[in-house]
């Protein structure tokens, strides 16, 4: 039946034609703004304001980026944004790992019931728990230093142990049994036969932990307090209060604030991917 | 084998279960803590203040259930932050839900290139927090913002958007939807697991494409959407930083949301135990929201007959 397949054929070119165009729309949807908040931040208050816009500045006003930069200290905030998130990783790589391993592997009594305890902890809403924190840190004398951020993460957080513990359960048990003879305890275990193996699922948590620091909000806004302490994202809010007319330097800094994480995400684009795929959330 | 020999063996046995209990009560000893500290602690610390009035500097004063009483016979504003909540969420969650799964169609299609779009469509979604809002407030400039201007070239004068009252929730809700590519990840997961010959037998019986969507498709994705419904939800309702940034509630408290109405009766008015009562109806609400979402579940949510 040749005709028959030709026509099949046919249709699926018009198909494939009908989806390429769907998806080249849809990716001047996503990308657009990008590329506008890019060349706005190449522009100077005059060129920024005109219309019809140039949609390639000409010419181009580099100095807006180290302008905006130093206008308030933002490698200061980058700074401190970075010892928050690789203090907050830490903390969440050591904690989830043990936490992780004791759900996937060791019996217990009560056990259960914790794992659900600890899975139905997500639902709890951060606009309840952030006053009482607030109120916990302000005894402790911690408003104003970075421990709020830090410190709570080597306590586990429950979508991170979830994924490490879906990871770890599928790690064959036999490969642990041969240590278990040798009399290997359950700690050397984990550092030695389980972590080696489970670098993806740490590298996705990492990704995962610095993405939220890198774009945590709400949490700074109440734990810091002085300008030197502020992160990125409370920074580019100072900066944006200040100088809300001079567009071309809000765009240089947003995109500079942006820019760590597309890189990330370019480099990284598998873990975040496989990162939702370990934790079994599918058909 | 002896009796006493058995009795030993038990003996051990027992031991060693008694040892590797321990051991995960020990693995699990930050969870516990986290727990009692940064969850039980303060969800009831935050029920006790939600009986008091406090503003920090004094001691909390008992007032028994008067803060509840007070938000729900007079209080415009609790009402108000309820009502553009709930407009919020019940419309960005299931638009969300719906360009989701269509974005997660299209980038599945087995097409050369299709990698490249994928990319695309999911970036958006790794990019929040205060920058991301910064660039989307120069996006809806009445003036010389880009959607004002495309629509400039069309002869049309668009409206004053974050600037409206009756725009500017519309215009958050555009906004959030940039980032859809969350959601749509979770469904590409969950379309890599439908397997191929269920297509092929629907194909043989001469199934076309909706009728395969609509057959096999969807009831398998039915997981996925579940839980980006929940979490859509969940999160959702606890929305902050984009109506504090772009909109700070305005105007006219046409996008004051449940959190900035919490944070501001809490951090800028001091009324620590109000902002507890606030805060202790909207765990509430979602609490029932997921509860009954759960419940239901079980009529719409198709689970293959697979093991673990």
């Amino acid at each position: 039946m040749p005709m028959r397949n030709d026509r099949t054929r046919l249709q699926r070119e018009f198909w494939n034609l009908v989806v390429y165009a769907l998806l080249a729309a849809g990716a001047i949807l996503f990308l657009l703004p990008l590329f506008w908040a890019v060349t706005s931040s190449l522009k100077s208050d005059y060129q920024v304001l005109q219309i019809p816009p140039q949609w390639i500045p000409n010419p181009p006003r580099w100095q807006n980026y180290p302008e905006a930069l130093t206008y308030v200290p933002f490698d200061r905030y980058a700074l401190n944004t970075l010892v928050i998130a690789v203090g907050a990783i830490t903390g969440n790589l050591i904690s989830c790992t043990l936490i992780a391993y004791g759900f996937a592997r060791l019996r217990a009594p009560g056990k259960n019931f914790l794992f659900i305890l600890m899975l139905s902890t997500m639902m709890l809403v951060d606009p309840v728990r952030i006053i009482p924190m607030y109120i916990e840190f302000k005894a402790l004398d911690w408003i104003d230093t970075f421990l709020p951020l830090i410190v709570p993460a080597f306590f586990g957080s429950p979508f991170y142990i979830f994924l490490l513990r879906q990871f770890f359960l599928n790690i064959p048990r036999e490969l642990e049994d041969a240590a278990l003879i040798d009399g290997a305890n359950r700690l050397q275990i984990l550092l030695r036969v389980i972590l080696p193996l489970s670098k993806p699922a740490l590298a996705a948590i990492a990704i995962f932990n610095f993405q939220g620091v890198w774009n945590d909000f709400l949490y700074p806004l109440v734990f810091l307090h002085k300008q030197s302490n502020y992160t990125i994202a409370l920074g580019l809010n100072f900066f944006r209060s200040t100088y809300s007319v001079h567009w071309g330097y809000l765009m240089a800094a947003s995109v500079t604030a942006l820019l760590p994480m597309v890189i990330v995400f370019f480099l990284a684009q598998r873990y975040f991917i496989e990162g939702i795929t370990f934790t079994g959330i599918k058909g | 084998m002896t009796a006493q020999a058995g009795a030993a063996a038990k003996q051990m046995r027992l031991n060693l279960r008694k040892r590797e209990a321990l051991s995960f009560y020990l693995f699990i000893l930050p969870w516990i803590l986290g727990f009692l500290f940064f969850y039980l602690g303060p969800i009831l610390a935050s029920f006790y203040f939600s009986l008091t009035s406090w503003d920090l500097l004094t001691a909390p004063k008992w007032i028994g259930l008067r803060n509840y009483e007070k938000i729900f016979t007079n209080d415009p504003l609790f009402f108000q932050s309820l009502k553009v909540t709930f407009i919020y969420t019940f419309s960005y969650v299931p638009l969300d839900l719906i360009f989701g799964l269509l974005a997660a169609l299209l980038v599945n299609r087995q097409i050369r290139g299709v990698g490249i779009f994928r990319t695309i469509f999911y970036l958006p979604s790794v990019l929040s927090g205060v920058a991301y809002v910064v660039m989307w407030l120069w996006i809806f400039n009445p003036q010389a913002g880009l959607i004002n201007t495309l629509l400039g070239f069309f002869g049309v004068e668009g409206p004053r958007w974050l600037l409206d009252p009756k725009w500017a929730l519309p215009s958050l809700i555009m906004m959030s939807l940039w980032g859809i590519g969350r959601t749509m990840i979770i469904y590409l997961a969950g379309l890599k697991d439908v397997p191929h010959e269920l297509y092929e037998s629907a194909e043989i019986d001469g199934a076309n494409w909706w009728h395969k969507f609509w057959s096999v498709t969807l009831p398998l994705l039915t997981p996925s959407i579940l839980f980006n419904l929940i979490f859509g939800i969940i999160i959702t309702f606890q929305s902050f930083t984009n109506a504090f940034i772009a909109t700070n509630g305005g105007p006219l408290n046409s996008t004051l949301f449940y959190v900035l109405y919490l944070y501001r009766k809490a951090f800028e008015h001091l009324a620590m135990g109000y902002a507890s009562a606030l805060a202790w109806i909207l765990f509430l609400i979602i609490l029932g929201c997921t509860v009954l979402i759960f419940r239901t579940s079980g009529r719409w949510v198709f689970y293959r007959g697979i093991s673990e």
